[in-house]
């Protein structure tokens, strides 16, 4: 990670960061993305773990528990990764060619993290489908769904719009606001047979 | 203008000097064309001040010079200059999409040979989206009418859509530019567009589609024939308006067999997107085999529409 090498005494020889301190790191992020402020945090020391543990997470809880038929089925495991990542990779190319001044892996660590709000969403939607199904069943989860994709769509405005020159920014903001709004669609449509 | 005629004598004198050093240094930059012969020595490689009408032109063909020195297609800034376009541009272009009219050529008045990839990409991503997403969006509310109807996300929707229209927005107008180049001699007055510009062309008029499809969502079936055909109306004009003047001086067979072609494969895709992601559900409903057998026969069978393309 960034600064592996900073943490180990020795200058010619890198340790291994310990565990805690990569959990820290990682914690102290998703607090950054849960109260959005103006601050470099997460573009400073950029990680992949947060990301990875969001995604891994999002998927399992997107797996249907019946085997439907594979045309059928909501999305397989592998189809949300590959949205995720390569929907990620997609805003951060889009916005490295219309002259944003952002690392790659900066904007992938932010991206990755400001789902954090919509896992918390999938979490609360599988909660709330274990009581009965019906109509208000549905606008309880429509509800936390558009609120979690607001938070998320804020939480990564302020970390990307700035580096986006002023009269680009809308080009650079609305493929994620789309790449929230395809996850929020799976999340609300997920339905355990 | 004393001054500058002497400060142009003065160049001249450097100018003439540095020939003397390399007499076969090559005169002419890109600047050299527009110079009169007698001013030769004055275009080598100087900052200095031209007469105005001069100063202009030799902008003029500095900016056109800049413009064909792109930097070659593996680095990154060649695939930047396809994306040098602002917000407001892009508003402009969609606009002009939008409301075509006879005269107003798309791409000379909208695009100014400055094509983008970010329209046509972005456009075709959310259209890709939208179809999947009010495709799935109709299977619901027809659930919630008839709940008898299996309700499934069908996910796999999505990757269909996507590599439709990309393929679309990507192959026809290959197709068309290379066409319209082999046409190349036969025209005079009018250059072929460029494949970026044909791209532009294709994908700023798919965005027509995207209120349209979300309009599809309501159930009335007349309603969505109407939108349809109105959506598809308004982008076969933006197209035929724009590659009008291109075919117009070519003989009048090749002008309508390529500009019918060009209409005759948007309408299907229009046609094709609506029946396969908003299948029409069927007013009586059919059981599959499978299930006939398990329930008796007095009540009313329970339809399973499946849709069809799985």
């Amino acid at each position: 990670m960034a600064k592996a090498a900073e943490s180990s005494g020795d200058p010619g020889t890198t340790t291994p960061r310990p565990l805690m301190r990569d959990l820290k790191a990682v914690g102290k992020k998703f607090m950054h993305v849960l109260y959005p402020r103006k601050s470099n945090t997460l573009l400073r020391d950029w990680d992949l773990w947060g990301p990875l543990i969001l995604c891994v997470t999002l998927a399992l809880m997107l797996q249907r528990s019946s085997v439907d038929s594979e045309k059928d089925g909501g999305p397989q495991f592998a189809e949300v990764f590959v949205i995720v990542w390569f929907g990620a990779v997609t805003i951060t190319l889009n916005s490295k060619l219309l002259g944003g001044n952002i690392s790659f892996f900066q904007s992938l660590c932010v991206l990755g993290y400001c789902i954090l709000p919509l896992t918390v969403a999938m979490l609360v939607c599988r909660l709330v489908l274990l009581a009965e199904p019906g109509p208000v069943n549905f606008m309880v989860r429509l509800f936390v769904v558009i609120v979690m994709f607001a938070w998320s769509i804020v939480a990564s405005t302020a970390f990307l719009a700035d580096s986006q020159p002023p009269n680009r920014k809308a080009l650079a903001i609305y493929p994620v606001f789309l790449f929230y709004f395809v996850i929020s669609w799976m999340i609300l449509t997920f339905t355990p047979q | 203008m004393a001054a500058a005629d002497e400060l142009a004598f003065h160049e001249f004198e450097e100018a003439s000097s540095l020939l003397a050093e390399t007499p076969d240094a090559a005169t002419t930059s890109g600047r050299g064309q527009l110079a009169p012969q007698g001013h030769v020595a004055v275009e080598v490689d100087s900052g200095g001040i031209y007469g105005s009408e001069e100063a202009e032109e030799s902008d003029k063909t500095a900016l056109l010079q800049e413009e064909k020195q792109q930097p070659g297609f593996w680095t990154f800034s060649y695939y930047q200059s396809f994306f040098d376009v602002d917000t407001s541009q892009v508003l402009d272009r969609i606009r002009g999409s939008l409301l075509p009219r006879p005269g107003h050529n798309f791409v000379r008045h909208h695009l100014r040979n400055r094509p983008d990839l970010y329209g046509p990409f972005w456009i075709c991503a959310t259209l890709a989206f939208v179809l999947a997403i009010t495709g799935n969006l109709t299977l619901v509310l027809a659930q919630r009418r008839d709940p008898s109807i299996h309700y499934s996300p069908q996910f796999h929707k999505v990757t269909v859509a996507g590599v439709t229209i990309y393929c679309y927005v990507w192959l026809v107008p290959l197709a068309l530019w290379g066409f319209l180049r082999w046409r190349k001699g036969v025209r005079e007055r009018m250059g072929p567009y460029t494949f970026l510009e044909t791209v532009c062309i294709y994908g700023y008029s798919l965005f027509v589609f995207i209120p349209t499809v979300v309009l599809w969502l309501i159930p009335v079936p007349w309603l969505q024939w109407l939108f349809g055909v109105m959506a598809l109306v308004l982008s076969a004009a933006s197209l035929v308006f724009t590659l009008w003047p291109v075919v117009r001086e070519d003989t009048r067979l090749v002008a309508a067999v390529l500009l019918s072609t060009v209409v005759l494969l948007h309408a299907l895709l229009a046609v094709g997107c609506k029946f396969y992601f908003f299948q029409p559900l069927p007013l009586e409903h059919l059981a599959p085999p499978a299930q006939a057998t398990s329930l008796p026969a007095n009540l009313l069978l329970p339809p399973t529409s499946r849709p069809k393309a799985t």
